[in-house]
């Protein structure tokens, strides 16, 4: 893996719009995610940061403006393509494959990088690499302990923290998180908090979050959303300041 | 290595009661068991895409069927064809119509996805129905069974004793054996992983279109092994090989068997055609074996109803059961 420079832009959305029939859901927006940070997205529920998501992950395609990921124009790249080139994400809703086991569920992910299709003979279970990549990736999350179980079983809570160890497994540069904290319960959100700060030395992510009190506790830029803009991009602190910010938006979350 | 030896004994077991069969059977039920181990291979191809992609593919008769044509349009009306070009001749046709097919219904999903492919099926259906290609809707015979020979030394003679039973038993064990390891391979469990969650596939870097083609590709290939063997068992070919009953019967022999295991596929098959035989049966049903297809119906709703994981499942289950008593019991 390349090393790069903390500070790096390695994810760039550069003035992205798209439209559903008549509502913008993204309208010219602008964010840059830098190595070694977490660059935070809030906004209102419908502020259009899952659709940012979308466009950023390749699943659909911007109409107008470019991303670049790593450095390379990947506007018109699809999904599998972009996720091979470094970029990993996870999803709000719970999206494991349930009838597998957990190891499964992140050997499977890790498979991405080594697909192999045409070596039929070879059962997956044996390859070294991918079960490495998995067995990391539990481990990094907590879940060593869950390997064995049919990924349906676990808690919500774990299945949060599976959803990252199949974004890791994968061995991504850049961490797209869509609300990774939704519905966890306090001693579980402190523990992906943790994680969150562990795994920021040595990827840039890119975090989509409700819970203000944990954005700005790990987050180095926050960028918010209102009605599929932009208002305002900064340091949490000059966020917090922002007084157009207050009124749209932390105003109604009681400014916590 | 438990696991290994219960998924390989029972096959192997299989395997060699099957091999046994011809020494005990009559000419009828050595015929009627060759006529299910063909549908058996025909069953496994469409495992591979409903039970392990879930892909449900409606319309998987015509590569059965397009298949066997080849097979019988291409020997010749003075004497047999060489076995080593007409398989891979048949194998191919059924390959290039499952390329172009799944090309174009693999852009679409669910229920469009099962349409699309029926109307593929039905269109090749009236192809062969409605054209002389073929000989329309009367048929086509096959007249002579193709040959293997090595210079002057034929190993065997398909017309000769139990050989052709023969045959189709390896092609069925060969047929098995790939798909068991196929779904056990990267391959596999990629398609495995398609079935649960493909948009969590394409997200973790899977271009899924390529791997749902492979496995149509493949699929159609080894439906053709099928048509291509069906072809050579009756020295006769119809459309009706490639209507939509035929791929709707397949259907419900993998579903009968219990959909996500091959084992499945093969048991459905034997279920499926034995009811048939049973309800056709003047002997055990009399005037009633005439309407059989209604009763082939509602036992089919009645098993499908009482073991909702196919006939696999159900014995599964079973197993479960009485290892759960033993315990009780021993404790």
């Amino acid at each position: 893996m390349p090393e790069s420079r903390a500070g790096e832009v390695l994810l760039r959305a550069s003035r992205v719009s798209r439209s559903f029939g008549g509502l913008k859901a993204v309208d010219d927006v602008s964010v840059a995610v830098r190595q070694g940070t977490v660059h935070a997205v809030i906004g209102t529920n419908g502020a259009g940061k899952s659709t940012l998501i979308n466009l950023l992950c390749g699943e659909i395609q911007a109409s107008q403006g470019t991303v670049e990921l790593l450095g390379h124009d990947v506007s018109r790249w699809s999904q599998p393509r972009r996720a091979q080139a470094g970029l990993g994400r996870s999803y709000q809703r719970n999206t494991i494959y349930a009838p597998f086991t957990v190891f499964e569920n992140c050997r499977l992910s890790a498979q991405a990088r080594l697909q192999r299709p045409w070596a039929w003979f070879t059962p997956a279970s044996s390859c070294a690499t991918t079960c490495a990549a998995a067995s990391h990736a539990l481990e990094r999350t907590g879940l060593a302990a869950q390997a064995h179980l049919i990924a349906g079983t676990l808690s919500h809570g774990q299945k949060r923290q599976l959803e990252i160890a199949m974004c890791l497994a994968t061995g991504p540069r850049v961490l797209v998180l869509d609300e990774p904290l939704a519905g966890m319960g306090a001693e579980e959100s402190e523990r992906m908090l943790a994680l969150l700060e562990g795994l920021k030395a040595e990827h840039a992510i890119l975090l989509v979050e409700h819970d203000m009190g944990a954005v700005f506790r790990v987050s180095d830029e926050i960028t918010v959303m209102v009605n599929g803009r932009v208002i305002a991009t900064g340091a949490p602190e000059e966020i917090r300041a922002n007084a157009e910010v207050q009124t749209a938006y932390l105003g109604e979350e009681g400014a916590n | 290595m438990r696991d290994l030896s219960s998924r390989v004994v029972p096959a192997v077991i299989a395997g060699l009661a099957l091999a046994a069969f011809p020494m005990f059977g009559g000419k009828f039920a050595i015929d009627l068991v060759t006529k299910i181990m063909i549908l058996a291979i025909f069953a496994l191809s469409l495992e591979l895409l409903v039970g392990q992609t879930g892909l449900v593919c409606f319309g998987h008769a015509a590569f059965l069927g397009i298949a066997a044509y080849t097979a019988a349009l291409l020997t010749p009306q003075s004497g047999p064809a060489p076995l080593l070009a007409l398989l891979p001749a048949a194998v191919l046709a059924a390959g290039g119509y499952a390329l172009a097919v799944g090309a174009l219904s693999l852009r679409t999903r669910g229920i469009y996805f099962i349409m699309v492919t029926l109307a593929f099926a039905q269109m090749a259906y009236y192809v062969f129905h409605d054209t002389k290609l073929g000989g329309g809707s009367d048929g086509i015979y096959v007249y002579y069974r193709p040959v293997l020979s090595v210079g002057d030394w034929q190993p065997f003679d398909l017309d000769g004793g139990h050989t052709f039973y023969y045959f189709v038993l390896v092609f069925l064990a060969f047929t098995f054996a790939l798909l068991g390891f196929l779904v056990r391979s990267r391959f596999g469990r990629a398609l495995a992983g398609i079935r649960v969650n493909e948009q969590r596939m394409r997200a973790a870097g899977f271009a899924t279109y390529g791997y749902k083609l492979a496995a149509f590709v493949l699929a159609g290939m080894l439906a053709g092994l099928a048509g291509f063997l069906y072809a050579l068992k009756d020295g006769f070919v119809s459309p009706e090989l490639l209507s939509w009953h035929q791929s709707g019967a397949v259907l419900i022999m993998i579903i009968l068997g219990g959909l996500g295991s091959l084992r499945g596929a093969v048991v459905g098959a034997f279920a499926f055609v034995l009811l048939q035989e049973l309800f056709q049966s003047e002997a055990v049903f009399g005037a009633l074996a005439q309407h059989w297809q209604l009763t082939l119906g509602f036992a089919i709703i009645a098993c499908v109803a009482l073991m909702p994981d196919g006939i696999v499942g159900a014995g599964r289950q079973f197993g479960r059961r009485v290892a759960n008593l033993r315990r009780l019991r021993n404790a």
